[in-house]
C-alpha cells in the first residue's frame, strides 16, 4: 500500500476539522432559531415588523406636509432671487467702475 | 433677446405652480411629492452645470482661451447654486417621505462631494491668487468625472432614492408639468449663465484697462 503525502494528511485533517466546526455551527444556529420570540398568534404586531402606516398614526406625530413643500418652494425662491441680486450688485460695480476708467482713458488722451 | 427670454421664463414660472397644483397626487406621499417639481430640474442642472464648468475648464486647459474660463466659472459658480437647492429641497421632501432628513447613501453623498468640489472651485478662484484659474480648472474637470457616477448611482449601488427609470415611466400629466418646470429651469439657468460670463467679460476688460494705464 503507497503511503500517504504529508499535504494529503493535512488536507484530510482541514476537511474533518472543517466538518467538525459545521455541525457545531448547525447545532448552536437551530438552538438559536428555537429562542427567538415567536410572533403572537393574530399577525406580527407593527413594532415588531417595523413598519407602521403613516396614516395610522395619530395627528400629533404627523408631519405637515404642507409646510415642507411650502419651506422647499420658498427656499428655491429665496435662493434664485439672492443669487440675481448679488449679480446684478457685482456687474453694476463692475460696470460703474469700467466707466469711470473709460472718463478717465478719455481725459489722458486729450 | 435677453429681455424678451426674460419675460418667457418670468412667464413659465408663473404658470408652473399651477400646473404642479393641478397635478393628480402621488399614491404614497400625497402633498410632499409635489417638491419633486422643483427638486428634479436643479438636481439635472448641478449635473449638467458641472459638465459644462468641466468641459470649459479641459477647453481652458488646452487652449489657454479667457472665453473658456470665463464659461467655467460661470458654470460652477451656478453649480453651487443648483446644488444647493437640490441638497435643501431633497431633504425637506425626504423628512416626510423617508422619515429622515438625510441618508449617508452613495447618490446624496456623492452630490454633496460633488457641490464641495465645486465651492472649492470658487474658494481657489476668490483667494488662490494668480494662476488659481489653471488650478482651479483641473479641479472642475476632476468635479465633472463625478458625475457620470452620481447619475448611475441609484441603479448600482443599494440606496432609499428612487432609481433612474422613475421619471420615464411618470404618467402623462405629471410627467407634462415636471418637463414644463425643466423647461422653465433651463432657461433661468442660461439667463443666468449669460449674465454670469458677461460679468466675467465685464471684469477682463477693467483688469485689460488697467494693465493698458501701467504700460
Amino acid at each position: 500500500m503507497k503511503p500517504l503525502s504529508v499535504f494529503r494528511v493535512i488536507d484530510m485533517k482541514i476537511s474533518t476539522v472543517g466538518f467538525l466546526i459545521l455541525l457545531i455551527f448547525a447545532s448552536f444556529g437551530h438552538q438559536a432559531l428555537a429562542q427567538q420570540p415567536q410572533p403572537p398568534a393574530g399577525g406580527t404586531p407593527p413594532q415588531i415588523e417595523g413598519f407602521v402606516p403613516v396614516d395610522t398614526l395619530p395627528p400629533s406625530e404627523q408631519l405637515p406636509a404642507a409646510r415642507l413643500v411650502i419651506a422647499a418652494y420658498a427656499f428655491v425662491w429665496l435662493a434664485v432671487f439672492g443669487y440675481v441680486w448679488s449679480l446684478w450688485r457685482r456687474l453694476a460695480k463692475v460696470e460703474g467702475e469700467l466707466q469711470q476708467l473709460a472718463k478717465r482713458a478719455g481725459a489722458n488722451t486729450r | 433677446m435677453f429681455v424678451p427670454a426674460l419675460v418667457v421664463t418670468a412667464g413659465m414660472f408663473v404658470i408652473a405652480p399651477i400646473f404642479i397644483a393641478l397635478v393628480r397626487f402621488e399614491g404614497t406621499m400625497g402633498l410632499v411629492q409635489k417638491i419633486f417639481y422643483f427638486h428634479f430640474p436643479p438636481a439635472i442642472l448641478m449635473l449638467g452645470s458641472a459638465i459644462m464648468s468641466g468641459v470649459a475648464s479641459a477647453w481652458f486647459l488646452a487652449k489657454r482661451r479667457p472665453s473658456a474660463d470665463h464659461l467655467a466659472l460661470a458654470a460652477a459658480e451656478l453649480t453651487v447654486l443648483f446644488g444647493v437647492i437640490t441638497l435643501v429641497t431633497g431633504p425637506l421632501w425626504a423628512r416626510k417621505a423617508w422619515g429622515v432628513w438625510w441618508q449617508w447613501d452613495a447618490r446624496l453623498t456623492m452630490s454633496l462631494l460633488l457641490w464641495m468640489i465645486f465651492i472649492a472651485y470658487l474658494l481657489l478662484r476668490k483667494y488662490g491668487g494668480p494662476g488659481s484659474e489653471i488650478l482651479s480648472a483641473g479641479l472642475a474637470v476632476f468635479g465633472m468625472a463625478n458625475v457620470p457616477f452620481i447619475y448611475v448611482s441609484v441603479n448600482v449601488w443599494r440606496t432609499i432614492h428612487p432609481k433612474t427609470t422613475v421619471v420615464p415611466t411618470l404618467p402623462v400629466d405629471m410627467g407634462g408639468a415636471l418637463w414644463f418646470s425643466v423647461a422653465a429651469f433651463v432657461l433661468l439657468y442660461l439667463m443666468l449663465l449669460t449674465a454670469r460670463v458677461r460679468l466675467e467679460q465685464q471684469r477682463a476688460a477693467v483688469e485689460q484697462i488697467y494693465l493698458q494705464f501701467e504700460e
